[in-house]
């Protein structure tokens, strides 16, 4: 039987992309950022996955405003990263693990959750960062991925509460599932930031702390607040902690085991975040 | 419109892209999702006015685009991820759009950020951040 191994949580802020790029790990405005993966790598290479369900939310590049789903599953054989319009490093390809994806749907829809199926799909920054700071010096990645698209750009958003209850079926589905993978959870953005209107460059560290404090052991806590009070606490981008509290269900419904945290402003305009998770 | 949304107290600064300004915005994101594509990027920049044209801006969103107002743009159903593509076009990171958007320079704005990373929290740094914009300029 397949096996979860844990959770990856992680802020994909585009700028991280192009230090990796330039090579900036160690300049000091990075240093403090990058140093919270080290454990991320000691942790990847002690529990081997070789298959990833990343939670993360699309930023204009694979979905335009003419169709918006609110959920949206990768069927794939592949995923490729594209142009997103502003000169990031164009990122490596994703093998996608079909059978997977399909064991997911059907059990998800089975479970009445009304998601969108995706046989194909650009994937953005938000998914090919996080891969980047996880495994950054490998020439293809050693996982294939199920990836969920989280509608957090248009509202109405789906409610936290709904992101935890999916994440939940998803693990349902995994529990289900007859094959022998290794499967780790990643879920990307956040925390705390906004890049629009006159509050720009809004942080909350005390609503990050409730959060970072709150997702392993009681992640209903951060289900009690509507997505309008979501964004007054954690800015209007802020608010894609909806993919962690979604990949946080995916991880189960008993109490989580924190085993790792970094978290550090600024990079860019946002609070960025780490954490790692044990299934109990 | 009415609706539940409204029951919730706005929140200050923040304008919450959805329904409304999705329907408002269409056609000024459908132009700056063109932008994905390198072509359409220089094509923009040749001719700026055709382009727009070619994508039905409406008045209010052409003069935000011409005046480079971010604010207005916002104000027009432009969404945030859209618009960072039109800004990548003259090289304008999200800093630069915030310094845009809060009336600052950039280096006071990062400033802000840095404040935020040094304890302070928002309304402190935001506050520290228009006075000494005030007094330097």
């Amino acid at each position: 039987m397949a096996e979860i191994v844990g959770a990856y949580f992680t802020s994909h802020v585009p700028a991280i992309g192009g230090a990796i790029h330039k090579g900036l790990q160690q300049e000091p405005y990075w240093k403090p950022f990058f140093d919270g993966y080290q454990k991320v790598h000691e942790w990847l290479a002690q529990v081997k996955p070789d298959v990833a369900i990343v939670f993360n939310n699309d930023h204009g590049l694979n979905f335009f405003l003419d169709k918006m789903p609110t959920f949206a599953v990768g069927a794939a054989a592949e995923y490729h990263n594209a142009d997103e319009g502003w000169g990031l490093p164009l990122y490596k390809p994703f093998a996608g693990h079909t059978e997977l994806s399909w064991h997911i749907i059907n059990s998800l829809v089975e479970d009445e959750f009304d998601i969108t199926t995706c046989q194909k799909m650009l994937v953005d920054h938000a998914l090919s960062i996080p891969f980047e700071l996880a495994w950054p010096d490998v020439s293809a990645w050693p996982v294939k991925i199920v990836p969920f698209a989280i509608n957090t750009v248009q509202h109405p958003l789906p409610s936290a509460k709904r992101c935890l209850a999916l994440g939940q079926a998803v693990n349902k589905a995994l529990q289900s599932w007859t094959g022998d993978e290794r499967i780790v959870i990643i879920g990307t953005g956040g925390l705390s930031h906004q890049l629009d209107g006159e509050r720009a460059g809004y942080i909350n560290r005390e609503y990050d702390q409730f959060c970072m404090d709150n997702l392993s052991v009681d992640p209903a806590a951060l289900t009690r607040d509507s997505v309008h009070e979501m964004v007054r606490k954690a800015g209007t981008q802020g608010v894609e902690v909806l993919n962690w509290i979604a990949a946080r269900g995916a991880l189960g419904v008993e109490a989580a085991t924190e085993i790792h945290r970094n978290y550090h402003i600024p990079i860019s305009n946002t609070a960025a975040a780490t954490m790692l998770m044990e299934p109990a | 419109m009415s609706g539940p949304q409204n029951a919730s107290e706005p929140i200050p600064g923040t304008h919450l892209f959805d329904g409304n300004a999705a329907a408002k915005g269409f056609e000024l994101n459908a132009m700056c999702y063109s932008f994905n594509d390198a072509a359409n990027r220089q094509a923009f920049l040749d001719d700026e006015e055709a382009y727009c044209a070619k994508f039905h801006l409406t008045p209010q969103q052409r003069k935000a685009v011409a005046e480079r107002s971010v604010l207005g743009m916002i104000a027009a159903g432009g969404n945030i991820y859209y618009l960072a593509k039109l800004a990548g076009i003259f090289g304008l990171n999200v800093q630069d759009v915030g310094s845009m958007q809060t009336g600052v320079s950039v280096d006071n704005f990062k400033a802000m950020l840095l404040a935020q990373g040094a304890g302070q929290t928002y309304d402190e740094a935001h506050d520290a951040m228009i006075e000494k914009e005030k007094v330097h300029g």
